[in-house]
């Protein structure tokens, strides 16, 4: 076992407003290994992204708070840091890049521009050399003419090539974890499966950790080593990929695999079709955020939140009826691959 | 979609206007908004000030005692004291909001009813019709607004009406550029071919369909109007372009306050005090409506 | 780019012509004959019928209304009755002096009024935010005349500090010149200042919540250069089409501030020239500062070419306003 290279301890986020409180994310926990993969899945709303944007702590505050939780990367508390500490870990240590790169990348300014800007901030380097680095950035994700590109501006570029220099970005200064949020959503389906594979070579080639915020299985599957699953602020469910879409517990990430396999994988598409809405954040439920949705609900889910608990090794879930084998059992092997 | 249109006045209020359907949700939203509903209240008291002010003003205007000329405040019952000429400044100044207020908003309903008109026209119509029109709007917008009435008014000859159509064709260009613009985004819509189509005559589609559409940006340019009519109203009087003497104007006793600085900086003082409070009142319940009704317009 | 100057320049003509005409209009709306307003009701019936001849006014209308064009053509805006004096000397004499009137009112507007608006969206909310946002609606609120008189009231009669009227001459040395200029720049730069202070939050705010500057956040850039850097240059595109707008302001304001002041330029000339009932100069002045400030519209459109990268040169038919 290699030591984690981040873990995130009871992680709460809150959103205040004048009338009212909403508790964006309830008590996350999540760990990753160096080299490592997790996918955060869940519906838009579930806490994935703030969970993200947390990590960095780029919540914007106010009306964004981070009120409890440790989030120890390479073994230091990144809410203990300074602004400036933190500055030096941002885009340095922990790269991020963003679901629509037609609005990640600032208009007015060259692709270059931006790449020099990132490594500049992180290395010393004369503007000569950095210009070089980004060039070599540019080749390495991909992108033809690196000479020519680096003096374009954005929207000279398509969506894909838009997310490779995201990509450029992110790696200019080797970070150990890469945020990616949903970097693939906005782009067409063969450019998807482009840009995946080249996440997996970078991976590979610099050791990094990923950490991939998705709401499509499909990508999960691909991609990631652990899964963790998010319901209205709050950890439902984590394991292993294998684990989780072989045996999954929680009855929302039943209703996650149910639906993409049903539609095929479809990889545009909004998450999907488990009926109801999530609860409205504003208001703290006292049972189980799913209750409402749940087809298997019973009286103790209304009144009393289920425990997060490790149901086998390494696999966690909160659901009052996990080990209930005689709900599970016309469910059971329906999602092996 | 990332072409960003430069330099047009309609892409600062190319946002869409509708007045909410819900007007409970309008009212609340702009009196929530307390700055907006202070400017209510000025605005308000100030409609109040003019209506009333025969009641309200201790002295005839223009009452004339020259034995009895700038006295300082307080004095034998002049609550601000006295002008050049004997006459009680409270009760120029209370008179003075008639004048404000009736070429503010006669000017602008001058300008906007005509520039509602030819911006609508020219929209609907387009071609030829339209770039006379807004070929001529765009020559009197390169005449600063100031100036221009300032050259009407030369021409025209002081006086109270002349004052008013001087202002009014001023804001003529303003008014044709936001209904233009707004008539080009809302015939693109499907509602209107459809109307059309149905054999709606263009005026019933002009005037039931397009003009609703650009009210939320005609009332809330036409507000900050006011505000501009009145300080442009006041800058003529200044200039001794406005209206005729002896009628009591803020910008005309601005003028002669302005020759007894020294004796009498009252007069001076609190006649650009009252333009300066019913202009900012008036700007201040503008910034509420725009925020309430279309925020994405900026002026 | 040259290319592109030279196509809208063309553009300017139609719309230069059409203020022209607007300028011929409006001193045919003079009742009566013209010629006997400029003169008085003291002129005799010879002298009117003269200056009638002299001006053209016998002439049929679109005869004169050609004549007047063909004279523009040569740059020729007619010659004074009060000063003797070919409009274009009278009016060259005086722009240099309401252009540095003008301009250093437009940067004391922009040095304030865009950090001002800056500091403004970065603590959105806080007091310091309320309190610009107050104080820039009193801006644009400021009847200018007022200000002008209050300040000349406090700071001329009252402390001392600043001559209350007329402009310095160099060889006084420099700090007479600059305390001339202090007082009536200040008066013309205040709605300015106040309107960029507003437009700048505005645009700023708007900018501030993008993805991208938060991709700008997340590189570990520091929030001053966030701010100045990154949000600053997205939002200069809506500061600029203000600025356009701010030019006409501030050539109308300082016909007013120039009164005020005793400034020698061409707001005092068009002053000057009404109580003189002198048309020709007032015609003459106002059809030069339309056409300056049509000149200077240009210069910003321009601008936005080298701010906004996305703008289209060919796709973007300039409406020259």
């Amino acid at each position: 076992m290699s030591e984690n290279l981040l873990s995130i301890e009871g992680l709460d986020v809150e959103f205040r407003s004048s009338s009212s409180t909403v508790k964006a994310v309830n008590g996350v926990n999540l760990t990753l290994k160096k080299k490592e993969t997790l996918g955060i899945v869940g519906e838009s709303g579930s806490g994935k992204s703030v969970t993200a944007t947390a990590l960095m702590q780029l919540i914007p505050s106010p009306p964004g708070k981070i009120s409890s939780g440790k989030i120890l990367f390479n073994g230091t508390d990144l809410l203990t840091l300074s602004k400036k500490e933190m500055r030096a870990i941002r885009g340095n240590e922990i790269a991020m890049i963003f679901q629509d790169p037609m609005t990640s990348l600032n208009p007015v300014f060259t692709v270059g521009n931006q790449i020099i800007e990132a490594i500049r901030q992180h290395k010393k380097l004369s503007k000569k050399e950095a210009r070089l680095e980004a060039i070599e950035m540019l080749k390495t994700v991909g992108i033809p003419e690196p000479e020519k590109r680096i003096d374009m501006y954005p929207h000279e570029f398509s969506g894909g090539m838009r997310q490779r220099a995201m990509i450029a970005i992110a790696l200019s200064c080797n970070p150990k974890l890469l945020i990616a949020d949903e970097p693939t959503t906005a782009l067409d389906v063969t450019v998807q499966a482009q840009i995946l594979e080249l996440m997996k070579d970078l991976q590979e080639s610099n050791d990094t950790s990923i950490i991939m915020i998705t709401h499509d299985l499909g990508v999960v599957w691909e991609m990631c080593d652990n899964i963790i699953v998010m319901y209205a602020g709050t950890t439902v469910e984590s394991g292993s990929v294998e684990t989780i879409f072989k045996n999954p517990l929680h009855p929302y990430t039943w209703g996650l695999l149910e639906s993409q396999i049903t539609k095929d994988v479809q990889h545009n598409e909004k998450l999907p079709a488990i009926p109801g809405s999530p609860p409205d954040l504003r208001k703290p439920v006292p049972g189980c955020p799913f209750v409402d949705r749940c087809p298997y609900s019973a009286e103790i889910c209304h009144t009393k939140k289920p425990e997060y608990i490790e149901v086998e090794p390494g696999h966690f879930a909160a659901c009052h009826f996990q080990t209930a084998t005689s709900r599970l059992e016309k469910k059971e092997g329906m999602f092996v691959d | 979609m990332m072409n960003v249109q430069p330099n047009t006045p309609e892409t600062i209020a190319a946002a869409k206007g509708h007045i909410p359907a819900n007007e409970k949700v309008f009212l609340k939203k702009l009196l929530k908004n307390k700055l907006a509903a202070v400017g209510l209240a000025v605005t308000i008291l100030m409609i109040l000030v003019a209506v009333f002010a025969p009641f309200i003003a201790t002295h005839p205007p223009n009452e004339m005692n020259v034995g009895n000329s700038l006295k300082p405040i307080g004095t034998d019952g002049h609550i601000l004291g006295t002008d050049n000429y004997g006459r009680d400044l409270f009760s120029r100044l209370v008179y003075g909001a008639r004048i404000s207020l009736l070429v503010g908003v006669s000017a602008v309903l001058f300008g906007a009813i005509l520039g509602t008109f030819l911006g609508l026209i020219s929209g609907y119509f387009g071609g030829r019709l339209d770039s006379i029109i807004m070929r001529t709007m765009d020559g009197l917008f390169a005449f600063p607004f100031i100036l221009l009435a300032i050259t009407l008014m030369t021409v025209l000859g002081q006086g109270l009406v002349n004052v008013i159509i001087a202002i009014g064709i001023a804001n003529i260009p303003g008014f044709a550029r936001i209904v233009r613009g707004q008539v080009l985004s809302v015939k693109e819509e499907e509602y209107i071919e459809v109307t059309h189509s149905l054999g709606a005559t263009h005026s019933r589609i002009l005037f039931h369909h397009v003009l609703p559409n650009c009210l939320a940006p005609l009332i809330v340019y036409g507000t900050m109007s006011v505000a501009g009519a009145i300080i442009s109203e006041a800058a003529l009087s200044f200039l001794g372009l406005g209206v005729q003497p002896p009628t009591a104007s803020w910008g005309s006793i601005l003028k002669d306050g302005k020759d007894f600085l020294v004796l009498n900086p009252q007069m001076a003082t609190f006649s650009g005090l009252a333009i300066l409070i019913t202009v900012l009142g008036i700007n201040l319940f503008g910034d509420g409506l725009r925020d309430a009704l279309d925020p994405k317009m900026r002026v | 780019m040259g290319k592109y100057i030279i196509r809208r320049l063309f553009d300017l003509l139609p719309t230069v012509f059409v203020v022209a005409v607007i300028v011929f209009i409006i001193t045919r709306l003079i009742p009566g004959n013209p010629a006997a307003v400029m003169l008085g009701p003291t002129a005799s019936v010879e002298d009117i019928e003269k200056l009638t001849t002299q001006l053209g006014l016998d002439q049929p209308l679109y005869k004169q209304f050609f004549d007047y064009l063909l004279g523009l053509l040569q740059g020729d805006f007619g010659t004074s009755l009060s000063y003797n004096q070919p409009v274009v000397q009278l009016i060259m004499e005086r722009f240099p002096n309401t252009v540095i009137l003008a301009l250093a009112a437009l940067i004391i507007a922009l040095l304030i009024g865009i950090p001002a608006g800056m500091i403004s969206a970065a603590r959105q909310n806080s007091a310091l935010d309320y309190g610009v946002m107050l104080v820039s609606l009193l801006g644009v609120s400021m009847p200018i005349f007022w200000l002008g008189v209050m300040l000349v009231l406090f700071f001329s009669v009252n402390l001392g500090w600043f001559p209350a009227t007329g402009m310095g001459t160099l060889d006084d040395g420099w700090i007479s010149y600059i305390k001339h200029l202090i007082l009536p720049s200040i008066t013309l730069a205040t709605i300015p200042m106040a309107t960029f202070a507003r437009i700048t939050r505005s645009s700023m705010l708007e900018v501030i919540s993008q993805e991208y500057i938060k991709t700008a956040r997340a590189k570990g850039v520091a929030e001053f250069w966030v701010i100045s850097k990154h949000v600053l240059k997205n939002a200069l595109t809506p500061i600029l089409t203000v600025l356009g707008m701010q030019i006409s302001m501030l050539l109308g304001g300082a016909v007013l501030t120039e009164t005020i002041f005793s400034w020698p330029g061409m707001g005092r000339l068009i002053v000057d020239a009404i109580d003189k009932r002198d048309f020709v100069v007032v015609q003459g002045t106002v059809l030069f500062i339309a056409i300056i400030f049509v000149l200077v519209n240009l210069l910003v459109d321009i601008l936005y070419k080298v701010v906004n990268p996305r703008v289209n040169y060919e796709s973007s038919k300039g409406g020259g306003q």
